[in-house]
C-alpha cells in the first residue's frame, strides 16, 4: 500500500519526507536568532499566533548553513512544533517504501535520517525522518 | 485543616463508589484475595487519615475492621459469612459518618459498637444489616478534575490570548472602526479576567503541602523519642497542584529521613553542645522561575564514609566510590535501596529511599542540591519549575533583538549613568557597585554571542538580578515595557543553550525568548557561596533566631566565639609560620601570608590552631589556643563598653563567652596594607625578564611590594637574584637571595619551587625586619 511522500530538496538532493508526518508546508517569515542554540537551530518564527522551532535541514544533514531557503516542512516532534527549512518542494505523490539498497553507505547525519529509498520515475529517492533530524533528540 | 477534611471526604467518597462492585463481589466469594486487598486498602486509607484529622468515630470502626482484615490476609480467619457482614457494615457506616461530616449533620452512633462486636465472631448471627434513614448529601461545592482537563484548559487559553494579540495587532494597523476596538476592548478584558481563573485552579497555597508536616514531624520525632523546633516559612507560596501532589511523599520522607537519620538524640545533643530540641526548617521560596523547597535540619549530615561503606558492602567498587568528587559523593544516598541508619526503626525500612525522592522530583524537571556541613546539618534543596505559564516579564533589548525576563527575579532597573552606581573594570569583568552593593556585570550581548567582549560598550541599563544567594547585574542596551506573556516551553535544543526558561509571542507577532537568569548566571561562571554571608548578615540572623557560633580557648585562657559563617577552617599552624613583617603578624599558610590576629602572645614553643576566618573577600587568621565547639547563642548580647575585637558577652550555659567582633576584625586586619609599609623586594635584572614577569606577581600575592629599581632613601627588605646574574648595583647588608633555574642544583633555590621561595623571602625579610 503505498503511502504519500513530499519530494522537497535539501542540500542540492532529493529527498523524500513522509507526508503522515508533515503538518503543514510554509513560507518561513522572520526569524527570531537564539543565540547559543546548536547551529542546527535556525531560530525561532511566528506561524498562525503559534511559535515554531526553524531547523536548517542542511546544517541538520551535516552541511553548511543555507540562508536562503525560505520554505519550510512543518512537523510536531514531542509537542514542539518545528520547520525544517527545505530548498524547494517538487511533489506530492504516493510511492512504495524500498529498503536502502545494499551496499548503500549514506554518510553522517543522512544515516541518522535515512528510513529507505522511494523510486520516482526512476530516480532513487532517500526518505529521511525529520524526527532523527531534531537536535537534542538525537544527541541524547 | 478544612480543606484537607474536604479532601478526605472527596476522596472517602470515590473509593467508596469504586469499592461498591467489589465488596459485592467479595461477598460473593470471600476468598478473593485481591478484593480482600482492596477493602483492606481503603480502611486502613480511611484510619491513616482519621488518626490525622482527629476523627475518632471513623477511626475506630476503621482500626476494628483492618484487624480482622489483617487477620484473615494472615489466615487466621476465615472470611465466613457473619465476618464479611460485618466488614460491609462497618463500610457503609464509614460512608455514612462520612456524608454525615460532610452535610454538618449529626449521626446516631448507637449502633457502632454492636458492627464492632460483630467483627469479633463467635456468634453466628451477624448483626441486622439495617438500612440506615438514608442521610441527606450536601450538594457538594466542589468538583474533582483531571489535571488533564485542566492542561488543556489552560493551554487553550494561551492560545486564545494569542489570538487576541494577533487580531489587536492586525487591527492597529489599519482604520478601525471605534466599535470594533470597543469590541476588542471588552474582549481584551474577558480574557485577561479568564486568565487569571484559569491560572488559579492549578494553583495552591504551597501550605496545603505543609500543613500536614507539624503531625508528621511530632509523630516522628515522638516515636524515635527526639526533640525537634519545626520552622514553616513561606506558607503562602503559590505551586501548580500537581507539583504539590507530587511533591507530597518525597516532602515527608525527607523530613523523617531528617529526623530519623539527621538530628540526634537529645543525650548525644547536649554532648556536641546543641541544643536538645534540634531544629528544622522547612520553607518555600521563589526564586526565578523556580519554587525553591528547602529542608534544613542541624543534625548530623551525611556520613559520606557510610554511604560508601554501605555501598560497597551491597557490592559497589570501592575505588571508583572513592575517586568520586564531593558533590558527586553527596549525590551517592540518591543510590537506590540505601539506607545510612545501621538499625531498621519504625520509621526508616518503609522501602522508600533517597531515589524515590529523586525520581519524583525529576519527574516534574526538579533539581535537588544538597549542602552537607558533617556535624552541622543538612540543607536539601529542591528546585521546582513554575509551570505557571503566564508571567509577568520586563522586555529588555540587546541590539536589534528583544527578550523577557521575568519580573520577579529583578529587583531593580538603573541607567548605567545614574549617579548611585560606580562601575569598575575588576580583572576581564565588570563590577558595578550600587549603593555600597558589590555585583558582577553580566552584559547580556556578550553572554548570548551577540557582540563580542571587546566590543561591549558601556553598558546602557542595568537590571539588578536576586536569585536568593546570587545577586548580579544584567546589562542591557534598553528597557523597553513590562508585559503579561503567555510562556510556552521551548524545543529541547533551545533549551538545552541553558540561558531560556521558555518562549513567547508578544504583541510585536515576533517570537521572543525569556531568559533563565539562574542559568545566565551560571552560563557566566558566577559563583556563589552560601558560606559568604558577610559578618553583619551574621549578626542580623543572630537577632531573628541565634547565631551559630564556635567556641574557643583564646590564647590569653578567655573563652571567647566567633560567628561560624566567617569561619573557613580550622588548621594547625607552627611558629614558625608566623612573620613579624611590617609590623603586623602574618601566617605563612598555603603559599599566602594571612594576616595574623591573636588575643595573646603567640607561643615559640610549640604549635597552635588558627581559625582561618573570611568576609567573602579578603581573609584572616586567628590564632587561639584550642577549639572547643559549637553552639548557638541567642540574642541577649551584651554589648561591649567600647569598640574592639569583642563585640560583646554571651551566656553559654552559665559562662560568660566573649564574642569575636568579626567587624572590627576585618576592618582592623582584613584590609591590605598599604603600599609603603609593605616590605620591598629588589628584583635584580635578568635577561629574559623572568623575575619580573613570574616571580613579582608571586610576592605581590603574598604582600610585599616589589621593585626594579630603587628610588632615593629606599631600603629592600631582600634583593632577588636568578642565578649568577647581578647587573643591578647591591645595597649593603641586604640578603641576597639567588634563584637557581636548574632543579638539581646543589645550593640556591629551585625558582619553580614556590613554598621554598615565599619561605626564603620571609625568612630574610624577618631577619632584616620592617623596613
Amino acid at each position: 500500500m503505498p503511502d504519500l511522500y513530499l519530494i522537497a530538496h535539501v542540500a542540492g538532493r532529493a529527498v523524500a519526507i513522509e507526508s503522515a508526518a508533515v503538518e503543514s508546508v510554509v513560507d518561513i517569515g522572520d526569524i527570531t536568532p537564539v543565540p547559543r542554540a546548536p547551529a542546527t537551530v535556525r531560530g525561532l518564527a511566528t506561524l498562525r499566533s503559534r511559535v515554531v522551532t526553524v531547523i536548517d535541514t542542511q546544517v541538520a544533514l551535516g552541511g553548511n548553513a543555507e540562508a536562503k531557503a525560505r520554505r519550510a516542512v512543518v512537523t510536531q516532534v514531542d509537542g514542539h512544533h518545528y520547520a525544517f527549512l527545505v530548498d524547494t518542494l517538487d511533489d506530492i505523490a504516493a510511492f512504495d517504501l524500498q529498503p536502502l539498497a545494499a551496499g548503500v553507505a549514506l554518510d553522517g547525519a543522512w544515516s541518522e535520517a535515512g528510513r529507505g529509498i522511494v523510486d520516482r520515475d526512476g530516480e532513487p529517492v532517500l526518505v529521511i525522518d525529520l524526527t532523527a533530524l531534531v537536535p537534542a533528540l538525537t544527541a541524547a | 485543616m478544612d480543606d484537607l477534611l474536604q479532601e478526605f471526604i472527596a476522596e472517602t467518597r470515590e473509593t467508596l463508589e469504586a469499592l461498591a462492585g467489589e465488596i459485592i463481589a467479595w461477598e460473593a466469594s470471600p476468598d478473593d484475595r485481591a478484593r480482600l486487598d482492596a477493602i483492606f486498602r481503603f480502611v486502613h486509607t480511611v484510619k491513616g487519615s482519621c488518626g490525622f484529622l482527629d476523627l475518632p468515630r471513623l477511626e475506630r470502626l476503621s482500626h476494628a475492621a483492618e484487624d480482622v482484615l489483617a487477620l484473615v490476609r494472615s489466615g487466621e480467619r476465615t472470611p465466613d459469612r457473619a465476618l464479611v457482614n460485618a466488614v460491609l457494615g462497618i463500610v457503609d457506616r464509614i460512608g455514612e459518618i462520612v456524608e454525615a461530616i460532610d452535610a454538618g449533620t449529626a449521626l446516631d452512633d448507637t449502633g457502632e459498637d454492636l458492627l464492632i462486636a460483630a467483627l469479633a465472631g463467635g456468634s453466628a448471627d451477624a448483626p441486622l444489616q439495617q438500612q440506615p434513614a438514608h442521610v441527606q448529601r450536601a450538594p457538594a461545592r466542589s468538583v474533582r478534575l483531571s489535571v488533564d482537563l485542566l492542561d488543556r484548559m489552560m493551554s487553550g487559553m494561551s492560545d486564545m490570548v494569542l489570538a487576541r494579540n494577533e487580531l489587536a495587532r492586525r487591527l492597529r494597523g489599519g482604520d478601525v472602526d471605534p466599535a470594533i476596538e470597543a469590541a476588542l476592548e471588552r474582549m481584551s478584558a474577558t480574557v485577561a479576567d479568564m486568565r487569571d481563573t484559569v491560572t488559579r485552579t492549578r494553583m495552591q497555597k504551597i501550605d496545603a503541602l505543609f500543613s500536614a508536616l507539624p503531625r508528621v514531624v511530632r509523630d516522628t520525632a515522638a516515636g524515635l523519642g527526639k526533640q525537634v523546633a519545626l520552622r514553616i516559612e513561606g506558607a503562602e507560596v503559590e505551586l501548580d497542584r500537581e507539583m504539590i501532589e507530587v511533591m507530597r511523599d518525597p516532602l515527608v520522607h525527607i523530613i523523617r529521613n531528617a529526623i530519623d537519620h539527621g538530628i540526634e538524640a537529645p543525650a548525644e545533643r547536649r554532648l556536641l553542645g546543641k541544643p536538645e530540641c534540634g531544629r528544622l526548617t522547612v520553607s518555600a521560596s521563589q526564586a526565578g522561575n523556580q519554587i525553591v523547597l528547602e529542608i534544613i535540619d542541624d543534625g548530623r549530615g551525611i556520613d559520606i564514609e557510610r554511604v560508601i561503606a554501605k555501598l560497597v558492602a551491597a557490592g559497589e567498587d570501592e575505588r571508583r566510590l572513592r575517586g568520586l568528587p564531593e558533590a558527586e559523593k553527596l549525590a551517592l544516598i540518591f543510590e537506590p535501596g540505601l539506607s545510612t541508619k545501621d538499625s531498621v526503626s519504625s520509621v526508616s525500612g518503609r522501602g522508600v529511599g533517597m531515589d524515590v525522592v529523586r525520581a519524583c522530583v525529576d519527574q516534574i524537571g526538579g533539581r535537588i542540591d544538597l549542602d552537607n556541613l558533617p556535624g552541622r546539618g543538612l540543607r536539601i534543596g529542591i528546585h521546582v519549575p513554575l509551570t505557571l505559564s503566564i508571567i509577568s516579564t520586563i522586555v529588555v533589548s540587546v541590539g536589534e533583538q528583544c527578550f523577557a525576563a521575568p519580573r520577579m527575579v529583578i529587583e531593580e532597573i538603573l541607567s548605567a549613568r545614574s549617579q548611585a552606581i560606580r562601575i569598575d573594570r575588576v580583572g576581564g569583568t565588570q563590577v558595578a557597585t550600587i549603593r555600597d552593593r558589590r555585583m558582577p556585570i553580566v552584559d547580556l550581548g556578550v553572554m548570548l554571542g551577540l557582540r563580542t567582549p571587546e566590543a561591549a560598550r558601556e553598558p546602557e541599563m542595568l537590571a539588578v538580578i536576586g536569585l536568593g544567594a546570587v545577586t548580579y547585574a544584567l546589562a542591557v542596551d534598553a528597557v523597553l515595557d513590562t508585559e503579561e506573556l503567555v510562556i510556552k516551553p521551548s524545543a529541547p535544543a533551545v533549551m538545552r543553550a541553558g540561558v531560556y526558561a521558555g518562549q513567547t509571542l508578544p504583541d510585536s507577532g515576533r517570537p521572543m525568548l525569556l531568559l533563565d537568569c539562574a542559568g545566565l548566571a551560571t552560563a557566566a561562571g558566577l559563583r556563589f557561596h552560601r558560606e559568604t554571608s558577610e559578618p553583619h548578615d551574621a549578626h542580623a540572623e543572630a537577632e531573628r533566631e541565634g547565631l551559630p557560633v564556635l567556641m574557643f580557648r583564646d590564647l590569653d585562657g578567655v573563652r571567647r566565639a566567633v560567628p561560624l559563617a566567617i569561619l573557613d577552617r580550622i588548621e594547625q599552624a607552627t611558629p614558625e609560620a608566623v612573620q613579624m613583617t611590617a609590623g603586623r603578624l602574618r601566617l605563612a599558610i598555603d603559599g599566602q601570608l594571612l594576616p595574623l590576629a591573636s588575643a595573646g602572645s603567640i607561643p615559640e614553643d610549640r604549635g597552635f590552631a588558627v581559625l582561618r576566618l573570611r568576609d567573602g573577600a579578603s581573609e584572616i587568621g586567628y590564632a587561639i589556643a584550642e577549639a572547643a565547639d559549637i553552639v548557638t547563642i541567642g540574642d541577649a548580647i551584651e554589648p561591649a563598653a567600647q569598640p574592639g575585637s569583642v563585640a560583646g558577652v554571651v551566656l553559654v550555659g552559665d559562662e560568660p563567652v566573649e564574642l569575636i567582633d568579626a567587624f572590627w576584625l576585618f576592618a582592623e586586619h582584613g584590609a591590605a596594607a598599604p603600599a609603603a609599609e609593605q616590605p620591598l623586594c629588589l628584583l635584580d635584572a635578568d635577561a629574559g625578564g623572568w623575575l619580573q614577569t613570574f616571580l613579582a606577581p608571586l610576592l605581590r600575592g603574598a604582600g610585599y611590594r616589589v621593585a626594579t629599581s630603587l628610588r632615593a632613601g629606599e631600603v629592600p627588605g631582600i634583593v632577588v637574584a636568578l642565578d649568577a646574574a647581578g647587573a643591578t648595583a647591591m645595597p649593603a647588608d641586604v640578603p641576597i637571595l639567588r634563584l637557581s633555574s636548574d632543579a638539581a642544583a646543589p645550593d640556591g633555590v629551585y625558582r619553580y619551587d614556590r613554598e621554598r621561595v615565599l619561605a626564603a623571602v620571609g625568612s630574610a625579610m624577618r631577619r632584616t625586619g620592617s623596613r
